[in-house]
């Protein structure tokens, strides 16, 4: 696992409602219990992390749908920190 | 006086981002105009994400205060203070003894003197200064609007703030009416004042990612949200027998008040707290559904609120919810938080008084989850004897007030 994967994982087992001992990237958010400030703080945390800027509008955005799986969202900061150094 | 009164509205006073007087700020309602624009009150907007907001402009201190007084203004009070002065000058009342002893003082706020605030911190963290300014606390305090107007207006009556986030300005209206009612005033001078479009503060609302980036296009499809908005209203509530006494001009009454808490989430808007608070207005004025044609909604235009907002109106109002003109001023005046209830009170008030329903402007096309009467982008006559105007704020606090035409 990179060490990304390790800091997400992190972040969204802190969000996590469920009584689930790990988290891991197979894992949906919906089924992770995160609810809609959940989703800002855990957003927040990710950007300040990795010092990366997620758009994101709550009105507009879901991302418990969005990003389906604890992998989608690692799979999105990598890309960002990808861009970022490019 | 005691007992139960019948409680009237003979003043009524604005500062918006449409106008800084109330005809100002109703022919523009009227007439659907958008008081948004770029932000330019802060210092370096360029470095802010959101660049729109509802600012009260070309706001000139100098015009109305002082230099002397002005020194112990924030903004926040400052349109307070102005307001307060138009709804008492149009009522007509000196606050002579003993009504000056009998006259409470109740103003609305969410989060009180922000610029004070702001401009204090940069000079401790940024500017590295050891020195604040010496009024800084008794000018940011959140019950300096309450306690300038009733300094400068010479109320010497109960005087306190009320802070509920976005209801602020419908509480502390609400409780002034109840009060006037009870008997245990004889007039009030009551409303609310928001003037937040701070750096700090408008960075502390990108991060709750609700904030529209350029329109607010409350119960349309294609809604982004919220835009920030300021200002202030005030109205002057005595007891009808009173200001029949004195032949005042009556504006309107207020006939009903409700609040509720959800007890659920913190900003999530919630459809029980919602119906029991305009049940609640509504039995406080004994007034059924069938009886209110006018609704100016609490419409923030994030997607939360204005589809649990239909919701609720369809639960409140059953079948004649379809039957309901409803709109949302603030798709032309922004959110102005801790004001928001006492602007569009004034709104309500005024729709009554003439048979007008002010429009939802920036309305696209319908969304599915928004099926009722939304007033699109242009103002419509209809008779209305009774309307309600919703508050709902962060913290699942909800205070509705009704109101009916006078005769």
């Amino acid at each position: 696992m990179s060490d990304v994967a390790g800091d997400v994982i992190a972040i969204i087992a802190k969000k996590k409602r469920v009584d689930k001992p790990a988290v891991e990237l197979s894992d949906k958010l919906l089924d992770l219990g995160l609810e809609s400030l959940d989703a800002v703080e855990m957003i927040f945390d990710l950007e300040e992390k990795f010092d990366v800027q997620i758009p994101y509008n709550a009105n507009t955005n879901n991302p418990r749908t969005e990003f389906e799986t604890v992998g989608d969202v690692v799979a999105a900061v990598e890309k960002l920190i990808a861009q970022k150094k490019s | 006086m005691t007992g139960v009164h019948r409680v009237v509205v003979t003043g009524l006073g604005a500062v918006s981002p449409l106008g800084h007087s109330v005809a100002a700020y109703w022919d523009n309602l009227k007439l659907g105009k958008s008081g948004l624009g770029p932000i330019t009150l802060t210092p370096a907007p360029e470095e802010l994400t959101q660049k729109v907001a509802a600012e009260v402009k070309d706001f000139d201190p100098l015009k109305h205060f002082a230099e002397r007084q002005l020194s112990t203004l924030d903004r926040v009070s400052q349109f307070a203070v102005v307001a307060a002065r138009e709804a008492i000058a149009q009522s007509g009342l000196t606050f002579d003894m003993p009504l000056s002893l009998r006259t409470a003082t109740i103003v609305g706020t969410g989060v009180g003197g922000q610029t004070t605030l702001d401009e204090s911190f940069r000079r401790v963290y940024l500017e590295k200064r050891t020195r604040v300014f010496p009024l800084t606390i008794p000018k940011l305090m959140a019950n300096a609007p309450a306690s300038q107007i009733s300094m400068d207006c010479g109320l010497r009556g109960p005087s306190f703030a009320v802070a509920s986030a976005c209801a602020s300005a419908t509480h502390a209206i609400g409780i002034a009416f109840h009060m006037v009612r009870a008997g245990l005033v004889d007039c009030a001078v009551t409303g609310g004042t928001e003037a937040c479009i701070t750096f700090g503060t408008v960075r502390g609302w990108e991060a709750m990612r609700v904030m529209a980036p350029d329109v607010c296009r409350p119960f349309s499809k294609g809604r982004m949200g919220l835009v920030l908005g300021e200002g202030a209203a005030a109205m002057v509530l005595e007891p009808l027998e009173r200001a029949q006494a004195r032949n005042a001009t009556i504006l309107g009454e207020i006939v009903g008040f409700g609040m509720s808490a959800d007890a659920a989430d913190l900003t999530a808007p919630d459809l029980g707290g919602m119906v029991r608070a305009m049940q609640a207005a509504l039995d406080d004025a004994k007034l059924g559904p069938a009886d209110i044609q006018y609704v100016n909604a609490h419409g923030t235009g994030t997607a939360a609120n204005d589809e649990t907002e239909t919701k609720a109106l369809h639960a409140a109002f059953g079948p004649h919810a379809k039957k309901l003109a409803i709109s949302s001023t603030k798709s032309m005046i922004g959110h102005a938080l801790g004001a928001a209830g006492a602007l569009e009170l004034v709104a309500t008030l005024l729709a009554v008084r003439d048979g007008i329903a002010p429009p939802t402007i920036g309305y696209l096309e319908p969304d599915p989850a928004c099926d009722l009467d939304y007033v699109p982008n242009e103002a419509r006559a209809l008779p209305i004897e009774a309307a309600v105007s919703n508050s709902f704020a962060f913290g699942g606090l909800n205070a509705v007030l009704a109101v009916k035409r006078f005769s």
